[in-house]
């Protein structure tokens, strides 16, 4: 291993399905350790944003799932793992403004259909991988180091 | 502009964070789509909507915005005002639809 890919930090947090009464909770601890370790604002606020839909997404469609935060001298990593139903049409999912969220769902303001296409916005690197029936991933990936923005 | 300032001029009612009211406001945000909240408003600004559910308040954290209004003379529900409270984000309500209350924030602040 060499001295860049070193983990510096990790955290694990659980998400459950449908608690929205606890919805928010690991984004927000995550971006308070990012405030913590002096990470620059900017890039906190990035991953505020991605992390953020990245854990609705979880608790609007899935069953349960789980966030993990690492973070390497170059690179901050999000990663989500969920058990849920998956996504058929990741092409049709990464559009703006395509959505299945419940009417329920709406009523509370989500649903624009705009979490997916911000979450690749903001990331440098993204990738989603998805088995229908089984549940979903997440690479969400920050470099830490400016120039190497995509 | 002061929270306190804003407050008093556009007759808000104040709901939590009472001992907020120094902070400084950047500017506003009218939307009620989370998502939409979450990707364009900025830190400071004052979020007004008529989304009344708990999760504005997580918005509300993490993009370190200066408060809620909720307009319409829409009350919000228990568990928002609950977690308003533990997370220390401050609460208002208006009477006023949310074109009107922008339109004076814009006002206010852009003068
Ligand atoms: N973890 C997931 N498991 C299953 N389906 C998902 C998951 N994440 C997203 N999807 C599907 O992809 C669609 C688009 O997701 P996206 O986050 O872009 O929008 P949304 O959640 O519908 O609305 P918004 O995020 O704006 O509130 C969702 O409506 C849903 O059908
Ligand atoms: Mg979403």
């Amino acid at each position: 291993m060499t001295k860049s890919d070193e983990t510096l930090l990790s955290q694990h947090f659980e998400i459950t399905g449908g608690d929205f009464n606890n919805a928010g909770k690991a984004s927000t601890s995550i971006k308070e350790i990012l405030q913590e370790i002096g990470i620059d604002s900017s890039i906190t606020v990035r991953t505020s944003i991605a992390s953020y839909e990245a854990e609705m997404n979880v608790v609007m469609y899935a069953r349960r799932g789980e966030l993990t935060l690492n973070i390497t001298p170059e690179k901050l990593h999000l990663k989500l793992k969920d058990e849920g139903p998956g996504i058929k049409n990741i092409d049709m999912a990464m559009q703006e403004g395509f959505s299945t969220a419940t009417d329920e769902m709406r009523e509370m303001g989500f649903g624009a259909g705009m979490g997916l296409p911000n979450i690749k916005k903001n990331a440098d690197k993204f990738e989603l991988f998805s088995i229908p029936g089984k549940g979903t991933s997440l690479d969400i990936i920050f470099c830490l180091n400016k120039t190497e923005k995509k | 502009m002061k929270l306190k300032e804003i407050i008093e001029k556009l007759q808000l009612k104040v709901l939590t964070g009472q001992d907020k009211l120094q902070v400084e406001v950047t500017g506003g945000y009218t939307s009620d789509l989370l998502s939409d909240v979450i990707a364009n408003s900025k830190q400071g600004n004052l979020w007004i909507t008529l989304q009344i559910h708990q999760n504005i308040i997580a918005v509300a954290k993490l993009k370190d915005l200066a408060g809620i209004i909720i307009v319409n003379n829409r009350e919000p529900d228990e568990e928002t005002l609950q977690k308003a409270k533990e997370e220390n984000v401050p609460l208002f309500s208006s009477e006023e639809m949310a074109f009107e209350i922008s339109g004076k924030l814009y006002e206010l602040i852009s003068s």
